[in-house]
């Protein structure tokens, strides 16, 4: 029965696809789960940004939407409704076919990222064995369509926008590809499915996911950083800062296109919590042993929406970053410390079984830590001038 | 050394900060003074004594047509910066609060859809005939027409003004008295002296009167 319910969808895909002649099985098979993901994931975003803006509301303590249906529940099909019924403005001398293409590409872009995170035991779309450089070449390409929509859009904002998102989210890519190395060192593999089953063991009743190390630690707080750099989340939004930029690369579009936009970047944030979730959190593997009793897809999706949790408790505390601070924080100080984190997490792969590696790697991690958080966040503090001519 | 004089470790202020926001976040659900906004159809705050929003014609007596103050001076169509007054003076006249004949306003119009909520002419008027409204619940299915206010949607009485601005009102009350006092008096002491004058002899009494009608 446990087992039942834990594979409760892949027996439904069975189910349903045995009523198909062989010859289309292994390609209804496919499209059943792409439906499955293509529509969970868009229901999930709707269900997100009420949550979103109710959670935010309860971090100011107001109440938030509260007039579409009960407790406001139904306002993202109130907003659904809006956007498609609004009028679709294209500016005059914008490029309309890359206009138009811009946010296809990056909804697509963000789809195929899906394809290879395991949702729960045997639940992936595509087990590849390159499975993590997969989708980190997918998430590469959503900045194509953030500079097609900037460019395209012929419009200073849009295109300053844009500029400022293709810069930030290069720079954090580096860092968000590094933190992914120290996992894929010790799993020893790039394929998702073998990083979640590396992690999936217990000892006594506690789990042997990556975060409960040193390394591990590390490199979730520096993939958190990057990932939320990379999905233009604040306190890193400075790609569509309101008060200096208008809308940043998506000035321009009205409507459905905006909609899409909308939901590209929830689904990016959705995508990259689920791979966090998959290299540093366990994946679909149960927090504890005695835990394991409950299936494997909602241990996922619960750890999922506890990211999105995080991303939304974390817009609602800190301010915008400036440019600047932004650039420094990732070169200076998170880049700097993803590299040591790889040298540390060789380290521990080196120094074998035993007590002394925790040691060893977690002092060598928190002596970085401050010494970068003191000498490379430092600045110059600017007194009252003076003048000894003047003394 | 700032690196061991720092108080503080890189990340702090962020958890605190984080802190602080939990604890709201987890308040709002368990204390409803937390709550600082209004659930704005069911439940309304009484505006403010000096909320403004767009002027209001007041007028004395129980007839909003009689008694209105306003003496069509047009002082407030031309003040008016955005010039959305409209006025057109009348052809005979009525007496005003003081008893003295007066034009009145036949068309008396303000478009609120152009209107600033400025308040210029409430301060220029020399009547005290045009006062600021809290009334802001004005929307309307008619763009235009519904937006231009008339003389009689624009009439309010002198009781609503004490209602919304008891303090202003009071105020322009005690100023309006004294002047009607000091008319009075001025009235009194002309009948007076026209009494004084009817009583002396008739050549005088002639070149007072055509002084008093040159005066007029």
């Amino acid at each position: 029965m446990i087992d039942k319910m834990d594979q409760i969808f892949v027996l439904l895909q069975h189910w349903l696809v045995a009523f198909l002649p062989l010859s289309l099985q292994p390609v209804a098979s496919v499209l059943l789960a792409v439906v499955a993901i293509v529509c969970v994931f868009p229901a999930l975003f709707a269900l997100t940004t009420v949550f979103e803006r109710k959670g935010l509301a309860r971090i100011q303590n107001r109440i938030g939407p509260n007039r579409v249906g009960p407790f406001g529940i139904m306002q993202p099909i109130a907003d659904g409704i809006k956007s498609l019924t609004k009028e679709d403005i294209v500016p005059s001398i914008a490029n309309a076919p890359v206009h138009f293409l811009a946010p296809v590409v990056l909804v697509v872009a963000v789809f195929m990222g899906f394809a290879v995170l395991p949702m729960g035991r045997n639940m992936v779309l595509v087990d590849m064995d390159a499975g993590l450089l997969f989708y980190f070449a997918m998430g590469a390409s959503t900045e194509v369509s953030v500079f097609m929509a900037g460019w395209s859009s012929r419009n200073k904002y849009s295109l300053l926008g844009a500029m400022r998102a293709v810069a930030q989210m290069i720079s954090y890519e580096v860092v968000l590809l590094l933190s992914s190395v120290s996992v894929v060192m010790i799993a020893g593999s790039l394929s998702l499915t073998k990083i979640v089953a590396a992690q999936s063991g217990y000892t006594g009743i506690f789990p042997h996911w990556y975060i409960f190390t040193p390394w591990g630690l590390v490199g979730f707080i520096m993939y958190a950083i990057a990932a939320t750099a990379e999905t233009n989340r604040s306190p890193f939004d400075l790609p569509e800062g309101e008060s200096e930029l208008v809308a940043g690369y998506h000035t321009e579009y009205s409507g459905f296109k905006f909609a899409l936009f909308f939901l590209g970047e929830y689904l990016a944030m959705f995508s990259i919590s689920g791979l966090g979730t998959t290299l540093f959190l366990g994946g679909w593997s149960a927090p504890f042993s005695f835990l394991t009793f409950i299936p494997s897809w909602i241990w996922f999706f619960s750890k999922l929406m506890m990211s999105i949790f995080v991303f939304i408790w974390m817009r609602g505390t800190l301010p915008r970053l400036r440019q600047d601070q932004l650039m420094n924080f990732a070169w200076k100080f998170v880049l700097p410390l993803t590299l040591l984190n790889l040298m540390v997490t060789a380290l521990w792969r080196f120094m074998g079984e035993g007590w002394a590696r925790w040691g060893v790697c977690s002092a060598i991690l928190i002596a970085a830590y401050i010494l970068m958080g003191r000498v490379g966040m430092y600045k110059e503090h600017f007194g009252p001038r003076r003048y000894r001519y003047a003394e | 050394m700032y690196l061991f004089l720092e108080d503080s470790l890189l990340g702090e202020g962020i958890l605190k900060g984080m802190a602080e926001t939990a604890r709201n976040f987890a308040g709002s659900f368990v204390s409803a003074e937390r709550l600082t906004t209004v659930q704005y159809p069911e439940e309304r705050e009484a505006p403010a004594e000096n909320a403004r929003v767009f002027p209001f014609l007041v007028f004395d007596t129980a007839d909003a047509e009689a008694g209105l103050r306003c003496v069509a001076c047009q002082i407030c169509e031309k003040e008016c910066p955005p010039k959305c007054i409209y006025i057109e003076k009348s052809k005979d006249k009525k007496p005003d609060y003081v008893g003295k004949q007066q034009f009145y306003p036949t068309r008396f119009d303000i478009d609120i859809s152009v209107c600033m909520s400025c308040q210029i002419c409430v301060e220029v008027c020399p009547f005290e005939a045009i006062k600021m409204d809290t009334q802001f619940e004005l929307a309307t299915t008619d763009r235009f027409g519904g937006l231009l206010l008339d003389r009689k949607e624009l009439s309010r009485s002198n009781e609503y003004y004490h209602q919304i601005h008891p303090t202003e009102a009071a105020e322009v009350d005690a100023r309006l008295a004294e002047e009607k006092a000091k008319a009075d008096a001025k009235a009194k002491a002309t009948a007076d002296a026209a009494a004084a004058k009817a009583a002396m002899p008739p050549p005088a009494a002639k070149a007072a009167a055509t002084e008093e009608g040159a005066g007029d």
